[in-house]
């Protein structure tokens, strides 16, 4: 048996399909993978996201060990602010990609849930001589995330804090039902939204008060296809342990002139090597779906592999995202996709698939 | 939820053989484990397909699972209406949401196949 959220119980009594994720009994869908995308793109959506790694930081060097360990600069985060970036190996190579939000009193971390274990190992590891403390809080919070064009009013005041008052990637400390809360204006689904970290008791209270808004429960399965659409990596598909951030397009992420950091020396190497894979976004022509694992060939040659692939909700089209060679990596070359011992015919296309109307 | 008149193999297809006609399709269980079908492949009329062989490729957002004929024979027919709207499946699996129809050989028949009560013992296994 997996590990399972506060929301758990909600989830079956809801009669979702619940499947195995990161060791995790999470519910992959409700009704239907589509009907729930379709939710979040025009509606709103609601995520049980708590099986997510929650992280916070004590003691006066929590900055020094976020910067030794990330390759983003959190010196320069403003009170409130979220941001996106990686924690690399060694080799340069992709250990996971996190949020880090900077708190006027300190930092938090939120990380996948597969590499939570991982990630705290690591950070340990890379205390030394700092005096800072990792504090996992995963297992006494619940997160939930609410997504989608109608998100933002239905939470006006659900807390103490109108998330229309927070910036895009800004977060507060709040209080739902007088307990502490935290508020994020951040998602993984393309569109504008929340994400609520609650006390674990809470979690069910808040899901509910939530549903009772308008938020329709939606399952991984969709999490996966919004996100896909919105080209954001998934760790396992587009990142991993040998891949480098800017194969995966993630260079933005990396500040390599912010001073030491772990995996700098290989990224300063790997940034000018031009022979390495890239990640690039690709339209089939046919219906057959490309999935994890597919051959890129051009010409009879392997030039790159899918990491992942599906049918596009919103486009009705059949896309996927994939590592290729430097040499076929232009938008508007075409290729073919060995999907299960047939070439299907295929063109790269830029990244994202799906981006929101602002 | 089991059609009685139907025989079922473990794959979750089932199959009508009535005369010279064997219809084959697949079960609501399955169409609803697979939810928003995208595509289905079928085979041309008169190809041949064989027992235990895989004749054909059901595509859900979530997942692909191969379709497997019960019973050696030739195609005669394939569901048009399913090629064009593959998500039509989804409304009636046992009726007008069957696969394909296929003239069998000579002395075959369905007999290896489940009864509606083994498969339902199935699903509700399966179910958990």
């Amino acid at each position: 048996m997996g590990q399972r959220t506060p929301l758990y119980d909600r989830h079956v009594s809801l009669g979702a399909r619940v499947v195995d994720f990161a060791g995790w009994e999470m519910p992959v869908q409700y009704t239907s993978i589509v009907e729930e995308h379709n939710t979040v793109r025009t509606s709103m959506g609601l995520f049980d996201i708590s099986h997510m790694g929650r992280l916070s930081f004590a003691g006066p060097d929590s900055l020094a060990l976020i910067q030794k360990v990330w390759t983003n600069n959190a010196a320069t985060l403003k009170d409130g602010q979220v941001r996106y970036g990686l924690v690399c190996n060694d080799q340069g190579g992709i250990r996971d990609d996190v949020l880090v939000y900077k708190w006027p009193y300190g930092y938090a971390m939120v990380v996948n849930a597969g590499n939570r274990e991982k990630i705290v190992a690591w950070l340990n590891e890379s205390i030394g001589n700092l005096n800072v403390q990792v504090i996992d809080q995963s297992a006494d919070t619940a997160m939930l995330a609410v997504q989608g064009p109608k998100a933002i009013a239905a939470c006006k005041d659900l807390t103490g804090v109108d998330p229309a008052s927070l910036g895009y990637y800004f977060a507060a400390p709040t209080r739902y039902e007088d307990q502490p809360c935290v508020l994020s204006r951040t998602g993984y689904t393309g569109e504008d939204g929340v994400e609520v970290i609650v006390g674990k008791n809470q979690g069910q209270e808040l899901w509910d008060d939530l549903v009772a808004r308008g938020a329709k429960p939606c399952g991984l399965g969709a999490r996966d296809t919004l996100r896909l659409e919105a080209a954001m990596p998934l760790y396992g598909h587009e990142l991993g342990e040998e891949i480098d951030p800017f194969q995966a397009g993630l260079g933005w992420s990396v500040k390599l002139d912010k001073g030491p950091f772990r995996g700098r020396d290989a990224l300063l190497r790997r940034k000018e090597d031009k022979a390495m894979r890239q990640r690039v976004g690709l339209e089939l022509s046919g219906k057959r779906i490309a999935r994890e694992g597919s051959a890129l060939k051009k010409n009879g040659e392997t030039v790159g592999v899918v990491c992942s692939g599906t049918f596009s909700p919103t486009l009705q089209k059949t896309i996927a995202m994939a590592y290729a060679d430097p040499a076929a990596t232009a938008v508007g070359t075409t290729l073919t996709v060995d999907v299960r011992g047939k070439d299907e015919s295929a063109t790269i296309v830029a990244l994202p698939f799906y981006k929101r109307a602002k | 939820m089991v059609p009685k008149n139907l025989r079922y193999s473990k794959s979750h297809e089932w199959a009508k053989l009535e005369g010279e006609v064997c219809t084959i399709g697949i079960t609501k269980f399955a169409v609803d484990q697979l939810t928003d079908v995208v595509f289905v492949e079928l085979p041309d009329v008169g190809d041949h397909v064989f027992a235990g062989d895989s004749f054909g490729e059901i595509e859900s957002v979530k997942a692909v699972s191969d379709l497997y004929s019960p019973i050696n024979g030739e195609v005669t027919a394939i569901n048009q209406d399913l090629i064009r709207d593959p998500a039509g499946i989804a409304a009636d699996p046992f009726g007008k949401g069957w696969l394909i129809q296929v003239k069998p050989e000579p002395g075959s028949n369905l007999n290896a196949m489940m009864s509606p009560d083994q498969y339902q013992k199935q699903i509700d296994s399966e179910a958990h």
